[in-house]
């Protein structure tokens, strides 16, 4: 039994042993600041709505490809699709589950799923029906969601080692609206206003982060991201198209097959493998701080 | 939404056929804010028109109008509006005040009856600006018209300053600053409506119409920008979409619905526009003038209460509600839709909504971005006065048990009113006894401690 010292690193390894543990509290958190902050926020008849879509896709999924049930990713999604997806009806969220998550399974490349579930969900059933939109506006600027959505997201993405998509992604739709308002003469307020967006953020770090869904080498990802914010900023530029971010995203997922093509590298796996018994692993691989990465430690001698 | 509303009141058992959810009093209109524009948008896909009307007080000849447009109308795209229109939808959407008189307790049965009150407000002008023709510096006069009482240009220019020097020299008085606002419209390509009034077609006296425009464009917006220019304080404005949809909302600012269904103290019935004032006035402190607050939001069919009647479809279709036919048969669903009291002429396929915001250049830097949602659940500003019964409070028991929850009840619609308003609790507590609400007035020695709520349990055995 572990003793009440050493509760909290237990706890803390526990929830570290798979990246989307954090995600899951992050997009808890943020399920509920907008339900109670928003008064066109999400709800709970969203959430159950979307949940039942998502999981019923993935133990459909689940059963006929054979391989465990998993529930992690499809509550990944439905927390996704009921804080960006408004509708007049629940169905559009489970629709949204559904498709996203079906998606996973049918829609695959190289053993890897090309539509980010959430994203791909959101994106069909608002382009189909006028019953269901993206309300980017309704988070509002203060900048307690940004601090939250940032503070959070910065401990999610630091198990998931993809901070660099979302800050190159932020930087790159960032350069853009700032170019654009210096090119038209607007007052720099402008662009900064659209950057204090509350969808924005979620998106930035909870959608384009997807690990299994976007490149796999670093370049890649910020060759993918710089699309993903092009497409996002012509989006609203040009046909003012409103959550733009969304269908650039969807839209421009296959492209990861050819990135991942042409830059090559080592896939990314959700949790954590633990080392065997009487197995000697050493690493070389320095993280960014230059400490030792056990997390690519590898059996010594090597097999 | 409104009838569930009225449906959880305590008071609210209907005891006639004809009773309804309240009787409607007041309304808080737009005219008690000055300096307010309306402007109504009918909106079904790209297609929109747009009715603009200020409550522009001073000198016809002074009044000119100057508002960015995607492109060159045609003459048959613009047109005047009569006011009364405006008024009327302004008059149908206001937030609503209604009131409640509760029965002798001692008859076990409480009816209500209800009144409503709105508060209508009036629009401000957009932004003016005084504005001619002429044709060098770079100024294009794409087209010109004659329309109602007004002459009108489009313009479009190549540079914002060769604009800015034109329209001065014509007796537009462009305010200092407006070069860098004009340049990033022209650089959106975008040109420019300008109206001024004819003092040969106007006789300076009657007011001035409101001024409708026609155009297909896939933006929903609106331009704030050029009115903030040069503005001392803040503009008021007020924003009527009219979709089929449902429910418009601003995308690059936060929507919010003002408080509503809330039971107020009744001596507000008679200074309900200074309420609706001082609560906006706080709630837009409250969101740092950063929200658009939602006022209504419903399907034109019906209402409950009515603050005014439904707009016929002549005058809907008059407001540029386009899709409405000639003969606009009633929709499918519309026996589901119709509520228990109809008031509507007939069902139209028309989701209204009210949006107002108080905005600088600070607060709302960005043109206002908005879209259509699917949102078609109902929503309004209502406000409700609870009368007490008055009589012998000793005639029997329940009476007695009355008075003790008025005290409690009243104690509840000062607090929601301090906190609506953000006056001070204690100011509207000593209004609140003058009027004869407190227990002192109901014969209660106030000095003595109120029974706690435990007393009554076990026949106060315990006591």
């Amino acid at each position: 039994m572990m003793s009440f010292r050493e509760s909290p690193r237990t706890v803390f390894s526990a929830i570290n042993s798979d990246a989307r543990h954090w995600q899951l509290l992050a997009l808890s958190s943020l399920f509920f600041l907008s339900r109670f902050v928003s008064d066109f926020g999400a709800s709970f008849s969203a959430l159950g709505a979307a949940l039942s879509g998502a999981m019923l896709a993935q133990f459909v999924g689940s059963r006929s490809t054979g391989i465990g049930f998993e529930w992690k990713s499809a509550a990944i999604t439905t927390l996704g699709v009921s804080i960006l997806l408004r509708a007049s009806n629940p169905v559009f969220w489970f629709a949204a589950g559904l498709i996203g998550i079906g998606a996973k399974f049918l829609i695959r490349y190289n053993k890897k799923h090309i539509f980010n579930p959430a994203c791909l969900g959101i994106a069909l059933v608002t382009l189909a029906s006028a019953g269901a939109w993206v309300s980017p506006g309704q988070w509002g600027q203060t900048p307690i969601v940004a601090a939250f959505a940032l503070g959070f997201a910065a401990l999610v993405l630091s198990s998931a080692k993809r901070l660099d998509i979302a800050l190159g992604f932020l930087m790159f739709f960032a350069a853009l609206q700032f170019g654009r308002a210096m090119w038209l003469g607007d007052p720099l307020v402008i662009p900064a206003h659209q950057m204090q967006n509350g969808a924005l953020l979620v998106f930035a770090f909870f959608m384009i982060t997807d690990p299994r869904s976007t490149p796999d080498s670093r370049i890649g990802r910020l060759v993918f991201a710089a699309f993903v914010a092009g497409v996002a900023a012509w989006l609203g530029w040009g046909p003012h198209v409103r959550g733009g971010m969304i269908y650039a995203l969807a839209a421009l997922a296959p492209l990861t097959i050819l990135i991942d093509r042409i830059l090559p590298a080592k896939r990314f796996e959700w949790t954590i493998e633990k080392p065997q018994k009487g197995t000697v692993y050493e690493t070389q691989d320095t993280d960014d701080g230059g400490r030792l990465r056990a997390d690519a430690a590898r059996p010594y001698p090597q097999r | 939404m409104m009838a569930g509303a009225c449906a959880l009141t305590p008071l609210a058992l209907i005891p006639n056929a004809d009773a309804f959810c309240g009787f409607y009093v007041a309304k808080a209109e737009t005219d008690l804010f000055n300096d307010a524009s309306k402007v109504a948008i009918a909106r079904d896909g790209d297609r929109t028109v747009v009715t603009m009307a200020s409550d522009y007080r001073g000198e016809a000849s002074e009044f000119a109008m100057v508002i960015p447009v995607v492109d060159v109308p045609e003459r048959g795209q613009i047109n005047v509006a009569n006011p009364a229109l405006m008024d009327h939808l302004d008059a149908y959407t206001a937030p609503r005040l209604v009131e409640y008189f509760d029965d002798n307790p001692c008859d076990q049965r409480r009816r209500l009856s209800e009144v409503t009150v709105t508060a209508t407000r009036r629009a401000a002008p957009l932004p003016s600006v005084a504005l001619e023709k002429a044709e060098d510096l770079g100024v294009t006069i794409e087209a010109e018209y004659e329309v109602g009482e007004y002459d009108i240009l489009i313009l479009s220019a190549e540079e914002s300053d060769g604009l800015i020097t034109w329209l001065n020299q014509e007796g537009y008085n462009i305010p200092d600053g407006a070069e860098e606002t004009v340049g990033a419209y022209l650089r959106r390509g975008m040109k420019f409506f300008v109206a001024k009034v004819s003092l040969e077609r106007h006789d300076g006296n009657a007011d001035l119409r409101p001024i409708q425009v026609a155009y297909e464009d896939e933006e929903f917006m609106l331009p704030i920008r050029l009115g903030t220019v040069n503005a001392e304080g803040k503009q008021e404005l007020f924003v009527f979409a009219m979709t089929r949809q449902g429910r418009v909302e601003t995308t690059n600012y936060r929507t919010v619905k003002l408080p509503s269904d809330m039971d107020v103290p009744v001596y507000l019935k008679d200074e309900f526009g200074d309420f609706y004032k001082d609560m906006f006035r706080h709630q837009v402190e409250k969101e740092n003038g950063k929200a658009v607050f939602m006022e209504y939001a419903w399907d034109m069919s019906w209402c409950d209460p009515c603050a005014a009647e439904p707009l016929t479809p002549s005058e809907l279709r008059e407001l540029g509600v386009h899709w409405l036919g000639e003969t606009n048969g009633p929709r499918p669903n519309e026996s589901l839709r119709r509520p228990r009291r109809p008031v509507a002429p007939q069902a139209v396929d028309v989701f209204v909504t009210r949006l107002h915001l108080r905005y600088d250049a600070s607060t709302f830097p960005e043109d206002l971005k908005f879209q259509t949602t699917g949102d078609r659940q109902n929503y309004q500003g209502r406000y409700v006065l609870r009368h007490a019964w008055r009589g012998d409070y000793e005639q029997c028991e329940a009476a007695g048990e009355y008075a003790n929850t008025l005290v409690d009840r009243w104690d509840t619609e000062a607090t929601t009113l301090a906190s609506l308003t953000g006056r001070d609790i204690d100011d509207i507590r000593a209004r609140m006894r003058e009027e004869g609400m407190s227990g002192a007035a109901l014969g209660l020695d106030e000095a003595e401690p109120k029974r706690k709520w435990w007393q009554n349990l076990w026949g106060g055995r315990n006591d």
